[in-house]
């Protein structure tokens, strides 16, 4: 029996039962379409991280106070110590390494201009965190380069604060209040987003000091500090953290590294994209299921047909391959239109939300594919044995 | 025909079925020749054996005991493999209900076991020609059988069952589901078939369908209670409403 005589009898034993097959080929479809699509999202999720992070600004160390490992313990030495301006200072000049360097407060203000305000973050920080962060301007200057302890009242804008306070007008050069502060306007930012879930568009930068000054507080809120080179991480990590011990007599702060914050994200996304996988896969293998059931039906259903096949001397392992490649069409076909509709549903995605790569990875087409041929096949092999073996007396009786 | 050798030679066939924890002796004994080119009928009344021993001779089911000479070869123990071997090449099934494949038209229903034997297409095709011009239903070979009607369908049944060129024909009631015009024109073809060489073995419950043949083995009990020729039909009937039908 040559295969296309095969797979021209099988073909017409599915067209027979058009719904019935139908309805397993959509079962198929969509589990491979969810492998493709769920996949895809998981990828899409880990390269955004990736592609945020990157968009940071590489060679990242970021100095917080407190240990991240410790998780304060009541009493004594459980405060750590402010990480203050001379601590920054002191990096900047025992540090060479430590190519650029901005320390950075934090807080929420008003910023008025007229009878339009608004609540925004403000970032106070000195003119390298430009430079670090890889920040661009849409109009003016960003903070001045200055002595850090000194902190004059100029402010950079995000452009839709900008925008909101100033509807249209330039706002270089005006006075703006911020908090109680009378300050000047000397730049906007360019269109940034969200970084590391801050908005950048909607907020306010003014030196780090005057920062300080302003929310009454003693401690940074963290130390960035770029390195040249990748190289010289660990070394400025260590050298940092030794001199702040030493500076306060105890290690009371913590250096991240990015790379470090970007492993564990790529960790975590990677096994979110195989978990999202391996539920796709159920619903594939729920799908074979599927296919096992209308096989199954199938072959009850042709009890007489496969009685009479054996009457005219088909043997058994034609009656398998009959009820194989059935089943073996249904999930190649199903996997085939899941591919299609699942790469159709991410490209349609993709440019919904551009800012999110969605892109199913290579392996998991193809272990879609392959896992649906596979499901078709293994499920089918039941349903198709159990036709192999049918008594011919009482299969023609349809019994 | 009486000098033509044993194409089927039966001696001591029993076939005992396990029903619970009965048993159920559904052929006992029975010794039988038939010769090459025969038209036989057999006969009996519902549960006398008819069918258990037509499924042996057609190499469907094997017996209990005895032995069975197919052209020579013992095929009574062959397993399952041979057996279909032995179908697909030496025997043609015709049945009441006529079995054809209803999503498969009159001539793919007739070209089937020449695609499962692996024979090539052009072959097929003139073969199917050939075939369905014998039963007479060239014109019908793209209908389905549902466009059919029962004796069109049972002659695509008998195009389909000769088409391998078996030497034995095995047809269990094929004028059972018919009308008895259409009924004769399948007798008709069976007819001529077997008198082109044949071997045709009927069974029936139709007197005037068993008359045609050249000898009736009339079944009672699992056991060959007669064997007649066509003009002592007679006794037949009288056995048939004294034994059977209770």
């Amino acid at each position: 029996m040559s295969f296309a005589d095969l797979f021209r009898f099988s073909a017409r034993g599915l067209t027979g039962h058009g719904l019935r097959t139908a309805l397993s080929l959509l079962g198929v479809t969509i589990g491979v379409a969810a492998v493709v699509i769920l996949t895809a999202l998981g990828e899409g999720a880990r390269r955004y991280v990736i592609d945020q992070f990157a968009s940071l600004g590489t060679n990242i160390l970021i100095v917080v106070p407190g240990k991240t490992e410790t998780t304060g313990t009541v009493g004594a030495g459980g405060v750590p110590n402010d990480l203050t301006l001379y601590d920054a200072q002191a990096i900047q000049r025992s540090v060479p390494a430590a190519y650029r360097l901005a320390p950075i407060s934090m807080g929420t203000e008003q910023v008025a201009f007229g009878e339009r305000r608004r609540q925004v973050a403000i970032l106070g920080t000195t003119h390298q965190y430009k430079e670090a962060r890889q920040l661009e301007m849409l109009r003016g200057e960003f903070l001045p380069e200055e002595e850090m302890f000194r902190g004059s009242s100029v402010v950079v804008l995000g452009p839709k604060l900008a925008r909101e306070l100033f509807t249209g007008a330039e706002p270089v050069g005006q006075i703006v209040r911020v908090g109680g502060w009378r300050m000047r306007v000397i730049g906007v930012l360019a269109k940034q987003g969200v970084k590391m879930g801050m908005d950048f568009d909607d907020l306010a930068m003014i030196p780090v000091s005057t920062g300080l000054h302003m929310f009454n507080r003693s401690s940074l809120f963290r130390i960035l500090i770029q390195t040249r080179s990748h190289s010289d991480l660990e070394l400025v990590k260590d050298s940092v953290t030794a001199l702040l011990t030493e500076r306060h007599n105890e290690e009371d702060i913590s250096v991240i590294t990015q790379d470090a914050v970007l492993s564990t994200f790529t960790a975590i996304l990677g096994a979110l994209t195989l978990v999202v996988g391996a539920i796709a896969a159920i619903s594939l293998t729920v799908a074979g299921i599927g296919i096992m059931n209308v096989m199954l039906v199938s072959v009850s259903e042709r009890t007489r047909e496969v009685g009479l096949l054996k009457a005219l001397g088909v043997r058994r392992a034609q009656i398998i391959s009959v009820f194989l490649t059935e089943a073996a069409l249904i999930s190649t076909m199903g996997g085939l239109l899941g591919l299609a509709a699942g790469w159709g549903t991410v490209r349609l995605l993709v440019k919904l939300y551009p800012v999110f790569p969605a892109s199913p990875p290579p392996w998991a087409v193809w272990a879609a594919l392959a896992v649906s041929v596979g499901v078709g096949v293994t499920f089918g092999l039941l349903p198709a044995r159990r036709a192999s073996r049918l008594d011919p007396v009482m299969a023609l009786a349809g019994r | 025909m009486a000098d033509s050798p044993a194409i089927i030679r039966l001696q001591d066939i029993s076939r005992t079925f396990q029903v619970g924890d009965e048993q159920v002796h559904a052929l006992v004994a029975v010794n039988e020749e038939i010769r090459a080119g025969e038209h036989v009928a057999i006969m009996g009344p519902s549960g006398s054996g008819k069918s258990t021993l037509l499924n042996i001779l057609g190499c469907l089911d094997r017996p209990s005991s005895g032995s069975y000479h197919l052209n020579g070869q013992e095929v009574a123990y062959l397993d399952d493999a041979a057996l279909t071997d032995v179908r697909r090449h030496q025997i043609g099934f015709v049945f009441q209900f006529f079995h054809l494949v209803h999503r498969l038209t009159a001539a793919e229903n007739v070209e089937l076991p020449m695609i499962f034997a692996g024979l090539p297409r052009s072959q097929r095709r003139q073969r199917v020609a050939t075939a369905l011009e014998a039963v007479e239903l060239e014109p019908r070979a793209r209908h389905l059988p549902d466009q059919l009607s029962g004796g069109e369908r049972q002659r695509v049944a008998l195009a389909r069952a000769t088409i391998m060129q078996p030497e034995i024909l095995l047809a269990d009631e094929p004028t059972g589901n018919l009308d008895s015009k259409s009924g004769s024109t399948v007798l008709d073809l069976l007819e001529r078939m077997n008198r082109e060489g044949l071997t045709l073995i009927v069974v029936t419950h139709n007197l005037k369908v068993a008359q045609r043949a050249d000898r009736i083995l009339l079944l009672v009990d699992g056991r060959i209670q007669r064997r007649v020729a066509p003009g002592e039909m007679g006794d037949i009937l009288a056995l048939l409403t004294e034994e059977g039908e209770g």
